[in-house]
């Protein structure tokens, strides 16, 4: 009873990244409350997929192996969710905000009448005080966004309803093992105890999955582009800059719902979150959902002709101009300068 | 077969996607009043997958429901300028401050209202809250099977329905039995643009309210063209338990919002003079953070 549950993601037999760090947070938040670290994996063909999660500190692992359970769909997985979380009463459930965690979490909190806030870009655990109802709630879990499509920063709480849920995106916390050999108890649910034969009513036809053919999450220097690349066009200049520097492409929301780059390369609050040593945004404004998603590199380098955009604030170098102009040079001087 | 009785869910949102330096206030807050409010783009993408069923069903019939302020009827105009056959806008101060819980419930409870449905297509998110909560959440209640992430529909048969899911990296063919649930991606076909025709029929189209408030001469227009009326649906016409609404009914509750305002850095500026280039590449290579 009131533990803190994570919802893992399996695909081909691999926990994914996100589950991984959502652990690791999700570690960290049960220390700190003095309850105990539960993950929960549903799928087919699990054998042994516990060895996955135990080194990021699970101190139970519920597993539901099932082949009519991989790949996902919503029902049955629900079903386990809400039937589990009936029984062990969690304080907090978390998953990944990806298109799994997006269609189960919802389904899951309203069939539990539990409030659930999606893209958490951070989590803590603190006190609340409602002064109206002259209660006070102690530990709450604060779930930290930005809102409102502006520039505003929200902490959300569910005060009175359990389990309190959060979705967190990829890359947003940092997974790390605490011991290969964390003393763990797995618990093999029955199959049909949690789901019934009309869960399985949707069928999936077909699947195309295309490995991610690229790795910007994992790009130590990443240049970037924004609406004020202008064009698809334009945005070869950063491939070319790139190609030198032996950094990945990534692009802002706007640019990639203008068609300038792929929605793979999208970076910030509702795409990729990254750290790299060197970001070179390249006419990118600077929006809080952009600046969710890459604030915390190391060096940061704007390029725009807009002098008082907002991700200049942010920027360790402002250069005011115009890439077309600006990034040739760049392309110039760095070749001269490491013959 | 039978044409199909389709819900739209839909929602008039604040333009977030260009918020630009004329939407800062000086305090570095956002001046929400003078963002422009729009049908929210994916569930434009939604409109159309309907109106493309009832191109393909003779006899489907597309309605919108929207939840929202008075002024929310001007996306249910919207819609009917593009194709869909009647609106319904649920509006009550009693559902202010719901999160996404209670507003599914609301919807909910208001379709229960509108009778047997086949098919409910909603955007996949809003862009205001980016939370992709409330579409699950009303199939949910309503008990019935979701399919989200959808960009098309294959086949309306009346076993059910194949559409084609657009994943982060890649794509599902699914088939679903009726009745269900979809949400739709910006991936999906953009909308139809306003047919002129439609739009010189529903022109006047109006709620009660919106009638009430307007000094129009075309009062006589809406007992002779009933298709005009815009069904307005307050607390009143839907059952509901008050302690699922509104503020009371939100198990998520705004404990803080901080502005976030914007403080400069120290940073070295320069423009695309090549003394400042060269100088900015020769730093980062000897710092090692490039070469």
């Amino acid at each position: 009873m009131d533990n803190l549950f994570v919802y893992c993601e399996v695909e081909d037999g691999v926990v994914a990244d996100v589950s991984l760090e959502l652990l690791t947070k999700g570690r960290s938040l049960a220390n700190e409350l003095k309850c105990q670290l539960e993950a929960v994996i549903i799928g087919a063909g699990l054998k042994d997929i516990e060895k996955q999660v135990i080194p990021y500190g699970a101190d139970v692992v519920h597993i539901i192996d099932d082949p009519r359970l991989a790949p996902y769909t919503t029902a049955p997985h629900a079903s386990v969710l809400i039937k589990l979380f009936q029984e062990e009463k969690p304080q907090i459930a978390l998953m990944g905000a990806t298109p799994i965690g997006r269609d189960l979490g919802p389904r899951v909190s309203s069939a539990l009448h539990s409030g659930l806030t999606a893209d958490c870009t951070s989590l803590e655990i603190g006190d609340h005080e409602d002064k109206k109802a002259g209660k006070t709630y102690k530990n709450l879990l604060y779930q930290i966004r930005p809102a409102f499509g502006g520039n505003i920063i929200a902490w959300i709480i569910n005060p009175d309803c359990r389990p309190q849920m959060a979705t967190v995106r990829e890359g947003v916390m940092r997974k790390q093992i605490i011991n290969d050999n964390y003393p763990s108890k797995v618990n093999h649910l029955e199959v049909s105890k949690y789901v019934s034969d009309t869960d399985f009513a949707v069928q999936i036809i077909e699947r195309h999955l295309e490995k991610r053919k690229i790795n910007i999450k994992g790009a130590t220097i990443v240049v970037s582009g924004g609406y004020g690349v202008g064009s698809k066009e334009n945005f070869k200049l950063l491939y070319e800059l790139a190609d030198l520097l032996g950094a990945e492409v990534g692009a802002s929301r706007a640019a990639v719902d203008a068609g300038y780059a792929d929605h793979e390369r999208q970076i910030g609050q509702t795409g990729i979150t990254v750290r790299p040593k060197l970001y070179i945004a390249c006419g990118i404004s600077g929006q809080v959902q952009h600046r969710a998603g890459m604030e915390e590199s190391a060096q940061i380098i704007s390029i725009n002709t807009d002098p008082d955009a907002p991700i200049n604030s942010l920027a360790d170098y402002v250069i005011t101009g115009d890439i077309s102009e600006i990034i040739p040079k760049m392309i110039k001087y760095y070749k001269q300068n490491t013959k | 077969m039978k044409g199909l009785r389709i819900i739209v869910l839909a929602k008039q949102v604040p333009d977030t996607r260009n918020v630009g330096k004329d939407a800062m206030k000086a305090d570095g807050t956002v001046n929400r009043a003078v963002l422009p409010a729009i049908f929210n783009p994916e569930d434009l993408n939604a409109l159309e997958l309907a109106l493309r069923v009832k191109d393909e069903v003779p006899g489907t019939t597309v309605t919108i429901l929207t939840m929202g302020p008075g002024r929310a009827a001007e996306i249910i105009r919207e819609g009917l300028y593009r194709g869909a056959d009647g609106g319904i806008l649920l509006t009550d101060r009693a559902f202010a401050g719901s999160d996404t819980l209670a507003t599914s419930y609301a919807l909910c409870q208001a379709i229960k209202e509108m009778g047997k449905f086949d098919l409910i297509v909603a955007g996949r998110q809003a862009i205001d809250g980016d939370t992709a909560q409330v579409g699950p959440q009303v199939a949910e209640k309503l008990g019935i099977n979701q399919v989200t992430y959808v960009e098309a529909i294959l086949q309306v048969e009346k076993s059910g329905i194949k559409v084609r899911r657009r994943l982060d990296n890649g794509v599902e063919t699914v088939k679903a039995p009726l009745p269900l649930l979809l949400t739709v991606n910006s991936s999906a076909p953009d909308c139809r643009s306003r047919n002129a025709k439609l739009l010189m029929k529903y022109k006047h189209a109006r709620t009660v309210s919106e009638r009430q408030n307007a000094a129009e001469d075309y009062l006589y227009l809406y007992d002779s063209r009933p298709f005009l009326n815009i069904h307005e649906m307050t607390v009143n016409e839907i059952q509901s338990l008050p302690d699922q609404l509104g503020l009371t009914g939100s198990p998520t509750k705004v404990k803080r919002i901080e502005n976030v305002i914007l403080q400069a850095k120290d940073a070295k500026r320069l423009t695309a003079a090549d003394e400042g280039i060269n100088e900015l590449m020769k730093e980062l290579i000897e710092s090692h953070v490039i070469g």
